[in-house]
């Protein structure tokens, strides 16, 4: 499974700080990077079950990891919960993130948590082809990406090129195909008339109106809406891509911040997110993968194993940063 | 208007509050200080720069100018017309304000998916712009007078070449003020451009935080945003520096004619209904329309809704005092004196305009914890930044309002025996109360939609109705958004309801 390009970036700075273990307090300060509605109810399930109140803060993953870096060490934060495993990895290259204890990383498998420890896996985001069934079956969507640059889908694909996920999709594409066959396809993508927007959600907005046929985005945005007007009023729908770079896994995580290194409120909220209660949760809401092996997919997935993880350390800032650069060089960022 | 010194103390106080809102732009220079020279070249030189920056000149220069055209002819129904209702109007005009861009741009593409890039991002923004001409221009058309006009037609001229002879130049400063809001804030739009796929600068810089999570190349492209908006207050300022020299208000009498609507009713109508229609009713129709057709909903809590009404309103508050405290000084300064000092702490207040909201809240994190950690993610620290980040809106209204008043009312009280402060009080702020007013109330509608500093810098737990929107809009769940959004409209009509009593006010004073 694991492919490795475990190349942990050049930054491996050690986060192994000694002292005294911090008593538990009963408190907890945690940065959430998700929508507000989505995680609170699993921190209020989180309190009842434990008794350690919470104090969360939501925004949006990239706002909160600006805020994080910029506060540095004088966070009050405790806790980040993360959207994205890129997000993780910067404020770890700023020596911002705590090692975990091995018992708990060592919980989720590789290639969907941190390479060092720093971060621990939480949920799993499949990329996928959404498409619009009015004009198409799903016959008729390619099995991969590749298919995407022919002249057949001129000015039919929308995605989000700025986006971290559709992004960790490149990197893929750059590791599994090598990086002459990833430019060829960002090359042909760029000439191919594509739709870019700001958002997987906006991007599946489009394919839901009918304005373009397909649009690349995470599953789990789909479910979000059906959820909002029902999955029988979604006109567009969802191709799973096995075996295909275009459907890698991308994951959302936690991590502890320096300054609550060995907090045992923050080991237990993030004992809690892997737990199988935790991870229950996340399939029926959110319905994303959970990562802990032995709990099932949410219904109507393909199962994660069947999907395309390249092993690839998401939060591997220096890998991403070439693959913004291939972006760049085709002028889609 | 005068070439008198301008006192010490009042420079003093306008540095200061210059020197407060200018925390952003200290930030960046830390930021961009930080990045190497070859990173800063690379940002620059990306294949995707000379069009991001084509497209943000291109957009906040049409905008600008729609604006412009709906609000002038808007302003002058609203006052010197004999429309019914006319204090439902004002309130109405000022509607618009209270609807943030992205949930206006969210509107129409539920409502036409197609739309999308310029035209689109063009006409949302002007949309939602167009009460910042029209608030300022009413507010300088109460104070001023049309005998200028009535000289004008007994010298033979048609109604528009007298409007433009007589009124005109006493209500150009609000226009251009109004114009320099205008253009500052669509450099500095994030949220609409977004969603109909229009890229810009701000939208490269969301980018940058999004993907890359590079602080650096995000605070180079912000520079970029500020010589622009320097670029843009120039030119306010040497165009307002024009119509000085061309005209100077001599009559301290403010009178004018109201003139009847008879044929032109329907379009007079048509117009002051237009703007807020498709600016508000439109969203708001669309969120309903979502709430009606959502299968599952989320019950309406209401004492959230509550909660979150309070804290709107007290931090917008809080936010409008602070920036009309700030504004104060630099709005005197302006209007009272001139020189390079003055016209340099005046641009210096406006710039941090341009900016997008990530990049000054982040700027106050990072202000705050070095300053007065203790009240770091407090709500004063949030009110402080509403104040820092909308005192430039509360600048142009002081000044222009001033710039009406006479300076001889002015020693008319002094030689019957009022100092100056008592005068201050007695003769200058009773005229200019209206433009006062009308800047705070630009501060507080703005305070209460703000989104990106509110959601860095507010204390933890404590939700606005904006943050309240946001957190169901970015989970999909725009049918348990329309509550929230109807409530912040609601609220934002407050201030512009005080707006209209002031107008009222303004009248009797005048009759």
């Amino acid at each position: 499974m694991v492919l490795g390009i475990s190349g942990c970036s050049t930054s491996g700075q050690s986060e192994v700080t000694s002292g005294a273990p911090i008593a538990s307090d009963g408190r907890l300060t945690i940065y959430v990077g998700r929508a507000e509605d989505l995680i609170s109810p699993l921190i209020d399930q989180f309190t009842a079950d434990t008794g350690i109140e919470v104090s969360a803060r939501y925004a949006a993953t990239p706002e909160l990891n600006a805020l994080l870096l910029e506060e540095g060490e004088n966070t009050p934060a405790q806790v980040f919960l993360s959207q994205d495993a890129g997000a993780l990895g910067s404020l770890r290259n700023s020596g911002l993130l705590t090692a975990l204890p091995a018992t708990l990383t060592s919980l989720i498998p590789a290639g969907f948590t941190s390479v060092d420890g720093t971060w621990l896996g939480v949920t799993g985001r499949a990329r996928v082809i959404a498409y619009d069934s009015e004009k198409l079956t799903a016959a008729q969507v390619p099995d991969s990406v590749d298919e995407l640059t022919s002249a057949d889908w001129k000015g039919q694909v929308a995605f989000a090129p700025g986006n971290a996920s559709m992004q960790s999709f490149v990197t893929a594409l750059r590791v599994l195909e090598g990086e002459d066959a990833a430019s060829a396809w960002v090359g042909g993508m760029s000439e191919n008339s594509p739709v870019l927007t700001e958002s997987n959600n906006a991007t599946l907005d489009l394919v839901n109106a009918g304005t373009v046929k397909v649009g690349l985005i995470n599953h789990y945005y789909w479910y979000e809406k059906a959820t909002e007007i029902g999955a029988s009023n979604m006109r567009a729908q969802l191709k799973f891509l096995p075996g295909d770079a275009g459907g890698i896994v991308n994951v959302t995580g936690a991590a502890i911040m320096t300054g609550s290194d060995g907090d045992p409120d923050a080991l237990a909220f993030l004992e809690y997110l892997v737990s199988e209660k935790g991870q229950r949760y996340f399939v029926d809401t959110t319905y994303e993968y959970p990562l802990l092996p032995g709990i099932d997919a949410p219904a109507g997935l393909p199962s994660l194993s069947s999907l395309i993880n390249a092993g690839l350390d998401l939060s591997d800032l220096d890998t991403l940063s070439q693959t913004q650069a291939l972006l760049a060089r085709y002028g889609l960022i | 208007m005068a070439t008198r010194r301008a006192p010490r103390p009042l420079v003093v106080l306008a540095v200061v509050a210059c020197a407060i809102t200018s925390i952003p732009l200290l930030y960046l220079v830390v930021r961009v200080g930080s990045s190497g020279l070859d990173e800063l070249t690379m940002a620059l030189g990306r294949q995707r720069i000379p069009q991001l920056l084509g497209n943000t000149v291109a957009l906040a220069t049409a905008v600008t100018i729609s604006c412009v055209a709906l609000g002038v002819p808007t302003a002058f129904l609203l006052t010197r017309t004999r429309l019914r209702a006319t204090t439902l109007w004002v309130i109405v005009a000022a509607l618009p304000l209270a609807i943030p861009s992205y949930l206006a741009a969210y509107g129409w593409l539920a409502a036409i998916p197609t739309m999308n890039g310029f035209i689109a991002a063009w006409f949302v923004l002007t949309l939602v712009c167009v009460p910042y001409i029209t608030l300022p221009v009413a507010a300088a058309l109460r104070v001023a007078t049309s005998g200028l006009d009535d000289v004008a037609r007994t010298l033979g001229y048609g109604p528009v070449r007298s409007f433009l002879l007589g009124t005109w130049p006493q209500i150009r400063p609000a226009t251009l003020a109004g114009s320099l809001l205008v253009c500052l804030y669509v450099l500095s739009e994030f949220g609409a451009v977004a969603l109909l796929r229009y890229p810009v600068l701000t939208t490269a810089i969301n980018q940058a935080y999004g993907s890359s999570f590079n602080r650096n190349y995000a605070a180079i492209l912000a520079t970029v945003l500020v010589a622009l908006a320097v670029l843009v207050v120039i030119a306010e300022q040497s165009a307002r520096g024009r119509a000085k020299r061309r005209f100077t208000a001599g009559s301290g009498v403010v009178r004018h004619s109201v003139i009847r609507l008879g044929r032109w009713a329907p379009a007079s109508y048509s117009l002051v209904a237009i703007v807020p229609l498709l600016a508000v009713g439109m969203p708001v129709g669309v969120l309903f329309y979502r709430l009606l057709q959502a299968e599952t909903l989320r019950e309406l809590n209401v004492t959230e809704l509550l909660a979150a009404t309070a804290n709107t309103l007290a931090l917008s508050i809080g936010g409008a005092v602070i920036a009309v405290v700030l504004a104060l000084p630099i709005g005197v300064l302006a209007a009272r004196y001139s020189g390079r000092i003055v016209r340099v702490i005046e641009s210096v207040g406006y710039l941090a305009l341009g900016l997008p909201g990530i990049v000054v809240g982040l700027s106050l994190v990072f202000f705050s914890l070095a300053v007065v950690p203790a009240l770091y993610q407090t709500a004063i620290v949030l009110a402080f930044a509403y104040g820092v980040l909308f005192m430039p809106k509360a600048i142009g209204a002081i000044r222009s309002s001033l710039g009406q008043v006479p300076t001889s009312l002015e020693d008319v009280s002094r030689t019957l025996g009022y100092s100056t402060s008592q005068t201050w009080w007695l003769v200058t702020a009773r005229v200019a109360r209206p433009g006062i007013l009308a800047g705070a109330l630009l501060v507080a509608v703005t305070a209460m939609k703000e989104l990106p500093a509110t959601l860095l810098l507010r204390p933890t737990g404590t939700d606005t109705l904006a943050v309240e929107l946001w957190s169901r809009t970015s989970a999909s769940a725009y049918g348990a958004a329309a509550p929230y959004a109807a409530v912040l409209i609601v609220v934002a009509a407050i201030p512009a309801f005080f707006l209209s009593g002031a107008r009222r006010a303004a009248t009797e004073d005048t009759a």
